[in-house]
C-alpha cells in the first residue's frame, strides 16, 4: 500500500510538471490525457463487464457538441454563431469564455450520462454480436444526424469559441493541458474507487454468467445501466475538453468519429489489457506514443497502418499488455503459485 | 418533408419499385452474410467492404473498354480468391475465438480495405455506365432504368443458383453439415477447415456479384462500405438465419423503407435512418424477447 502511495504521488508529480518539462508537447500530452480517459471509460464495458460496445463515441461526439453549444450560447445566438462559420462575428471575453466552458462542461458530462440511462434501458438487453453492432449503430446514426442539423453547423462544422487574447498560445496550451489531466484524474481516482467495491464484482459476474448472476438475485440491468452511465459521464467530460482543444467540431470527422476515436478507445483498452485498472492507461500512453511516432513515417497511411494494428493486435495479443505481465510475474498480481506447478510447466513448454 | 406521396400516387410506385429492385440487390449480400453467419460464426464487418472491392473490379472494366456487365462473371472469381485469402490469413485465426474478436478483427480489415481503394482508386464517386436505357411505364410517370432490372434479374439468378449448389452439390452438404454441427462433420471427415475457407470464399464471391452490379446501377465510393454490412446485419436478423424466403423479403422491404425514407427526410438522413432503423429493430427484438423469457417464469 505504502509503495502505491509513492507511485500514484510520484505520477502525480510528473503530471503536474509535464507542461513544463516538454513544452512543446502540450497539446499532445492533453490529447494523451483525454484517450486515457476514454480507454478507462470503455474498459468499464468491454473489460469489466464483457459488453464490448462500440458506441461509446456517441457520448464523446454528444459531449463536445454540448459544451461548445453551452458555451456559445450563454452569451450568443447559437445560429448566427454557425452560421457565420470561420469569420468570427461575436468574441468572448475571457470571463464570458471559462463561465461557459465551465457551464459547458457540467452540461457535456451531465446530458450524456442521461442519454446513457435512456438508451441503456433500451439496449442493455441486448447480448453479444447483436449489442457491438447495434451500439456501431448508434455512431454511425449520431454522425450521419447530426451532420444534418443545420444549427450546429451540419456538414460545414462548427467552430468552437477560440480561446481569449490572456497570455497567448503558452497559456491556451497550459489551461486544456490542465483541464484534460484533471478529468484524467478524476476519472481515475472515481474508477479506482468502484472498482474497490462491491458495484465491480458484480460487473465481472455480469461478464462471466449473467444469466448466473441474475440467477444470484442481481439485478443486473440495474448496473449494466449504471455502469454505462459513468463511462458516459467521464465520456463526455472528455468530449467537451477535447472540442475546445481541437477548436472546431465536424460531425463525422471529429465528434462521432468511429473510425479513429471509437477504434481506439477499444483498441487502447485491448493493448494495454481489459479487465485491469491499469491497463487502458498503460495501453492508451503507448497506443498514443507509437501513434505520433509512427503516423509521420506512414504519413497518408496511417489508416492503413491502423487496420493491420488492429488485426494484429486482436489475433496476437487479445490479453494486452497486462495480461502478458500476469502470465509471466503471477505473484506481483498477489496469484499464490506453486513453483512445482510452474516447473512443471517450464518443462512441458 | 410533404404529402405528396399520398396526392400522387406514383411516387409512391416509383419509390416502391426502385426499393423492390434495390432490395434484392441487398438481399444478395444479405444471404452471403447468413451463409458465414450461420456455417462459421462470424459477423464479418467488411462485408461492405467486400462489395465495394467487387464494384471496383467491374469499374475498371469498364475503364478499360469491356463492357461492364461481364463484371458479373470477373468479379465473383476474382473476389473469391480474395475472401479465401483473407480467411488464410486473419479468419482461421478467429474462427472459434470470442465473437468480439472476430467483429474487432474485421473492423479492421474494413478500414484496411476502406484505405487501400481510397489509395488505388480516388476518392471519387464513380459509376461505370452500361448505357442500357431507361423503361417508362405508366405514361412515363414512373421511371426505371433498365441497368436496375437487370441487376434484380442477375441477383436472383445467382441467388437461385446458390441455393442449388447448396442443396445438390458435395461441397454445399459438407457446408451444410458443418453448419448443423461443426465436430461432427469433423468426425464424419469432413474438412471443415476447407469448408470454411470456401464458405469464406462464396460469401466474398457473392458480395463481388453484388458489388459489380451496384457499379453498373447506382455508384460507389471507398468510404460506403460500412452501410452494407449494416444493412445485411440488419436483414439477416430480420429474417432470421437459414430462412432464405425471409431474406429476400425483409431485404425488399428495406430497400422500399430508405427509398421512402430518402423522399420523406431527405438524401442527407439516408444513412442515418439506416442505422436508426437497425437500433429500433435491436431494440424491438430485445423488448419482444424479454417478453419471451417473462413466460418461463
Amino acid at each position: 500500500m505504502n509503495k502505491n502511495i509513492i507511485l500514484y504521488a510520484a505520477i502525480l508529480i510528473f503530471g503536474l510538471a509535464a507542461p513544463f518539462i516538454f513544452p512543446a508537447f502540450k497539446v499532445q500530452l492533453s490529447i494523451l490525457c483525454v484517450l486515457i480517459v476514454l480507454a478507462t471509460t470503455w474498459n468499464i464495458q468491454g473489460g469489466e463487464m464483457g459488453y464490448n460496445t462500440f458506441g461509446n463515441i456517441l457520448f464523446y461526439g454528444l459531449g463536445m457538441y454540448l459544451c461548445a453549444s453551452v458555451q456559445v450560447g450563454m452569451f450568443f445566438p447559437l445560429a448566427e454563431w454557425t452560421e457565420s462559420g470561420g469569420e468570427k462575428t461575436f468574441v468572448h471575453t475571457p470571463s464570458q469564455f471559462f463561465q461557459g466552458m465551465a457551464a459547458g462542461l457540467v452540461v457535456a458530462a451531465v446530458v450524456p450520462t442521461i442519454v446513457a440511462g435512456l438508451i441503456g434501458y433500451a439496449i442493455l438487453g441486448l447480448r453479444g454480436h447483436y449489442f457491438a453492432i447495434c451500439t456501431l449503430g448508434l455512431g454511425v446514426a449520431a454522425g450521419e444526424i447530426s451532420g444534418g442539423i443545420e444549427i450546429i453547423g451540419a456538414g460545414q462544422g462548427f467552430t468552437t469559441p477560440p480561446f481569449p487574447n490572456v497570455g497567448g498560445l503558452e497559456a491556451r496550451g497550459e489551461f486544456f493541458y490542465f483541464l484534460s489531466f484533471g478529468a484524467l484524474v478524476l476519472t481515475f481516482l472515481a474508477v479506482r474507487a468502484i472498482y474497490s467495491t462491491r458495484f465491480k464484482l458484480i460487473l465481472n459476474a455480469i461478464r462471466d454468467n449473467e444469466d448466473k448472476a441474475e440467477a444470484m438475485g442481481i439485478e443486473t440491468m440495474k448496473y449494466k445501466i449504471i455502469g454505462w452511465m459513468v463511462s458516459a459521464f467521464f465520456c463526455g467530460l472528455a468530449g467537451g475538453i477535447m472540442g475546445g482543444l481541437v477548436g472546431y467540431i465536424d460531425s463525422t470527422d471529429v465528434a462521432f468519429d468511429g473510425r479513429e476515436m471509437g477504434v481506439f478507445m477499444v483498441l487502447m483498452a485491448i493493448l494495454g489489457g481489459k479487465g485491469t485498472l491499469w491497463g487502458p492507461v498503460i495501453g492508451a500512453t503507448v497506443f498514443h506514443v507509437f501513434k505520433e511516432g509512427f503516423w509521420t513515417f506512414f504519413l497518408g497511411w496511417q489508416y492503413v497502418a491502423l487496420g493491420v494494428l488492429i488485426v494484429v493486435i486482436v489475433i496476437y495479443f487479445p490479453e494486452g499488455i497486462m495480461g502478458w505481465l500476469r502470465e509471466k510475474y503471477p505473484e506481483r498480481f498477489g496469484e499464490v503459485v506453486d513453483e512445482a506447478d510452474r516447473k512443471a510447466q517450464v518443462e512441458l513448454k | 418533408m410533404d404529402f405528396m406521396v399520398f396526392q400522387y400516387p406514383m411516387i409512391t410506385i416509383q419509390a416502391c419499385l426502385d426499393g423492390i429492385l434495390l432490395g434484392v440487390l441487398f438481399a444478395l449480400i444479405a444471404y452471403g452474410m447468413a451463409l458465414q453467419w450461420g456455417v462459421m460464426n462470424i459477423i464479418n464487418i467488411a462485408q461492405g467492404d467486400l462489395v465495394i472491392l467487387g464494384g471496383y473490379i467491374a469499374y475498371f472494366m469498364y475503364l478499360y473498354g469491356i463492357h461492364p456487365a461481364w463484371g458479373v462473371i470477373v468479379s465473383p472469381i476474382i473476389m473469391y480468391f480474395v475472401g479465401v485469402g483473407i480467411y488464410k490469413l486473419v479468419i482461421n485465426k478467429v474462427v472459434d475465438r470470442d465473437l468480439f474478436i472476430s467483429i474487432l478483427a474485421t473492423f479492421g480489415i474494413s478500414i484496411l480495405f476502406m484505405q487501400l481503394m481510397n489509395f488505388a482508386f480516388g476518392a471519387d464517386v464513380v459509376l461505370a455506365n452500361s448505357g442500357y436505357g431507361t423503361t417508362f411505364l405508366f405514361d412515363s410517370n414512373v421511371v426505371l432504368p433498365n441497368s436496375k432490372i437487370f441487376s434484380a434479374f442477375i441477383s436472383i439468378v445467382f441467388a437461385i443458383c446458390l441455393v442449388v449448389y447448396m442443396k445438390k452439390s458435395k461441397l454445399g452438404r459438407a457446408i451444410r453439415a458443418t453448419a448443423q454441427n461443426a465436430r461432427a462433420a469433423k468426425i464424419l471427415g469432413v474438412d471443415t477447415e476447407k469448408v470454411y475457407a470456401a464458405t469464406f470464399g462464396i460469401n466474398a464471391a457473392l458480395c463481388g456479384v453484388a458489388g459489380a452490379l451496384i457499379s453498373i446501377t447506382f455508384t460507389i465510393h471507398p468510404y460506403m462500405g460500412l452501410p452494407y454490412t449494416i444493412r445485411s446485419f440488419m436483414i439477416v436478423i430480420v429474417a432470421g438465419l437459414g430462412n432464405l424466403p425471409g431474406v429476400a423479403m425483409s431485404g425488399m422491404g428495406l430497400g422500399v423503407f430508405e427509398e421512402f425514407a430518402d423522399y420523406l427526410l431527405g438524401t442527407e438522413f439516408r444513412i442515418g435512418s439506416v442505422f436508426l432503423l437497425l437500433v429500433l429493430i435491436l431494440v424491438y427484438r430485445r423488448f419482444k424477447l424479454s417478453r419471451k423469457r417473462e413466460y418461463l417464469k
